[in-house]
């Protein structure tokens, strides 16, 4: 078993090691440039969150959720995040709220182009595919050893590992609507003389929103994953809960953490999936 | 507008240009496909179409008449030939002079109506005038005027999807009006249709093409509806034009088996119109005429009635043979007891399927020209005559049918 000789082993982790060192070394200050903007933003949904007191936000959910996606879902999301209120993580849960808004709209901004770019030119395709590939396969917590490095820890690193580990379903559902748009409908609009910008604004956008929308969530279930995750980087919220729980084998603040995670998993789904369902 | 087509070919394929010689070597688009893999869509068609035209390509699946139709403006490039509108290059023009060509001069309707399902009907009708970036007001007045012109202006704020087939198609006609094109190009608009639907639809776009007068392109596979609108129709087989015409020249004088297939079926009765009938044989006279005159034409003219006619040549009446033998045997001879003065006249422009049931009550019927005076006049076996003529020709192939199988 072990006779693969030493001398021959290619040094792949030191190359890695000095790729990231050189990394860090030489432009450090370009991804802190990065991370400011990121920063801006969650602050912002930070304060909003925590300037709205609980009940007030479950009247507005309760409302906002009845107009868009009908009684039901309004009582189930109303329900959920007063249970969350009761059982003593309602900052934690706004503070994940907080990352996992500020992943999807980050997510939305850069998936969208992206998507659209990637579904107009197949060479781009090509070159993408792949790094989505890798983005979905590399075990969401092996990302946050190169964004330690390279954003330091805390929160706002957490949203960006989040980002990165939300996007490809973003671009993939992106790419794949655009795609899908009948031909008939794009040679329709040439035919009275679109141009590229209005064939994409009044056809191929539009009649690819509902791929579109569950792109976004899917991106928002991975994201409500991944700012778990975070926490082991420093990232607060519920998953803080949880892995608090876990390091002091407190089995009850764990199951608490991660009920509370459920439930606003399932709040949010409900209510984008309906999005993406509603008729045109 | 005058739209002209020139040595047009399309080749679909990896290497065009190979295939594009032996096509314009002459080559059978079928051979080139075997022995080279390219297809040649359309092969070396030339057309001209007139302003208030209908020009129909008549053709089954697969004889590229919606590629060539799809070459006319540029959505597919043609490989080689030239289209012009009044004198302008079409091949010719960069994007932006397609561009604005396209939301100008030409128009296409689709035969799955390529409504956009997101729209309301109205916003779809405004769509091409939306494109090209006309102001919001003007936008609504032409749309409106164009939803009225298919009978459709209370549904403006509907969506696609609340539509029935002849309506959505309707809405496809008024978007492709509302930008007031020169050139209509229409891509089987009416297949998807049923049959009822579809001869509503065809009827009105007749009607409308006498008040509207523009150049229409209209392709179909459906030979009935090809000889109902067609000012002129070209029978298109494997990427080529098998024969161009009128209505009537393509199916009483087919060029080959092919067309003669399809025109086999035609009713002639509605095809012909009275101007085509022999109405030579049956002499016309003036009212004053003595019965002796009139009988000796009679007998020269080896008819047996004549129609007589006032100063103003309008029919007066007919006489037969019988009668003026009859009333000459009586001793009277004169033409008053005689003259049958329920005579029908009818239009050089009516078709023949409408005089059969004044044919059947053998008597002669007078046919005027615009003005009302009568050119001539015939009888059933005039009309039968016609009839069974068209049909001898339709069923004996032409003598090169042979070579097209």
């Amino acid at each position: 078993m072990n006779d693969y000789p030493d001398e021959y082993i290619l040094p792949v982790d030191a190359w890695i090691q000095t790729a990231v060192d050189w990394l860090v070394a030489e432009w450090r200050p370009a991804f802190q440039v990065m991370r400011w903007p990121i920063a801006k933003f969650l602050d912002l949904v930070n304060d909003g969150l925590s300037a709205v007191p609980f009940w007030l936000f479950i009247i507005l959910l309760l409302f906002a959720a009845w107009r868009l996606s009908g009684w039901k879902n309004a009582v189930l999301a109303a329900g959920s995040f007063t249970l969350i209120a009761m059982m003593g993580l309602w900052d934690q849960s706004m503070k994940t709220l907080a990352i996992v808004l500020t992943a999807v709209v980050f997510g939305v901004l850069t998936g969208v182009p992206l998507g659209v770019l990637a579904a107009r030119s197949d060479r781009f395709w090509t070159v993408l595919r792949p790094v989505l590939d890798l983005m979905q396969t590399t075990p969401s917590f092996v990302y946050l050893v190169p964004v330690v490095m390279l954003f330091g820890i805390g929160t706002v690193p957490g949203v960006i590992a989040t980002i990165i580990f939300s996007l490809p379903p973003m671009i993939r559902l992106t790419n794949l609507g655009i795609r899908q748009v009948p031909l008939e409908a794009t040679e329709a609009g040439e035919a009275f003389g679109t141009t590229e910008w209005q064939s994409l604004v009044h056809i191929r956008f539009p009649l690819a929103l509902p791929s579109i929308m569950a792109g976004l969530n899917q991106t928002l279930l991975l994201a409500m994953v991944m700012s778990v995750i975070a926490s082991m980087i420093g990232a607060e919220g519920l998953g803080l809960t949880v892995l608090r729980g876990i390091g002091r084998l407190d089995v009850g603040l764990a199951a608490i953490g991660g009920g509370a995670i459920v439930l606003m998993a399932i709040t949010l789904d409900r209510l984008t999936q309906s999005f993406a369902e509603k008729p045109q | 507008m005058t739209l002209k087509a020139t040595g047009l070919f399309k080749v679909f394929g990896t290497c065009p240009q190979n295939a594009l010689e032996l096509a314009r070597g002459g080559r059978h688009p079928k051979d080139i496909f075997r022995d080279t893999g390219q297809m040649v869509a359309v092969s070396n068609v030339d057309l001209t179409v007139e302003k208030g035209e209908i020009f129909v390509i008549m053709g089954l699946s697969g004889s590229g008449k919606s590629t060539l139709v799809r070459c006319l403006n540029r959505l597919i490039e043609p490989t080689a030939g030239t289209v012009t509108v009044d004198g302008e290059d079409v091949t010719a023009m960069n994007r932006a002079g397609l561009r604005e060509f396209r939301r100008t001069k030409m128009a296409m309707v689709f035969q799955n109506f390529a409504l956009l399902p997101h729209k309301t009907i109205f916003e779809n009708v405004e769509f091409g005038l939306h494109v090209r970036g006309e102001a919001r007001d003007a936008r609504r007045d032409k749309a409106r005027s164009a939803l009225a012109q298919v009978g459709l202006e209370e549904w403006g704020g509907h969506y696609p999807h609340n539509l029935s087939g002849g309506m959505k198609q309707r809405v496809g006609l008024a978007r492709a009006l509302a930008s007031d094109p020169d050139i209509l190009l229409m891509d089987e608009p009416f297949s998807a249709l049923d049959p009822l639907i579809r001869a509503d639809l065809q009827d009105e776009l007749l009607q409308l093409q006498k008040a509207i007068n523009k150049t229409i392109i209209f392709i179909t596979h459906d030979f009935q509806e090809a000889v109902k609108l067609g000012t002129r129709i070209a029978v298109m087989k494997d990427g080529e034009f098998v024969q161009v015409g009128a209505p009537l020249e393509i199916v009483t004088n087919s060029a080959n088996d092919y067309v003669l297939n399809f025109s086999r079926d035609v009713d002639c009765g509605k095809l012909f119109v009275a101007r085509d009938l022999n109405a030579r044989r049956i002499p016309l006279v003036q009212e004053g005429i003595s019965p002796s005159e009139l009988r000796a034409q009679m007998a020269q003219t080896k008819s047996g009635v004549a129609v007589l006619l006032t100063p103003e040549r309008t029919a007066a009446g007919y006489v037969t043979e019988i009668d003026l033998c009859a009333e000459r045997i009586n001793g009277h001879d004169s033409l008053a007891h005689v003259i049958h003065s329920d005579i029908p006249t009818v239009s050089q422009e009516t078709p023949v399927s409408e005089l059969y049931a004044e044919c059947a009550l053998r008597r002669p019927v007078a046919v005027t020209d615009a003005e009302g005076r009568v050119v001539g006049a015939f009888d059933a076996s005039d009309v039968l005559q016609q009839l069974s003529r068209a049909q001898t020709t339709r069923t004996i192939p032409a003598p090169d049918a042979g070579s097209e199988t």
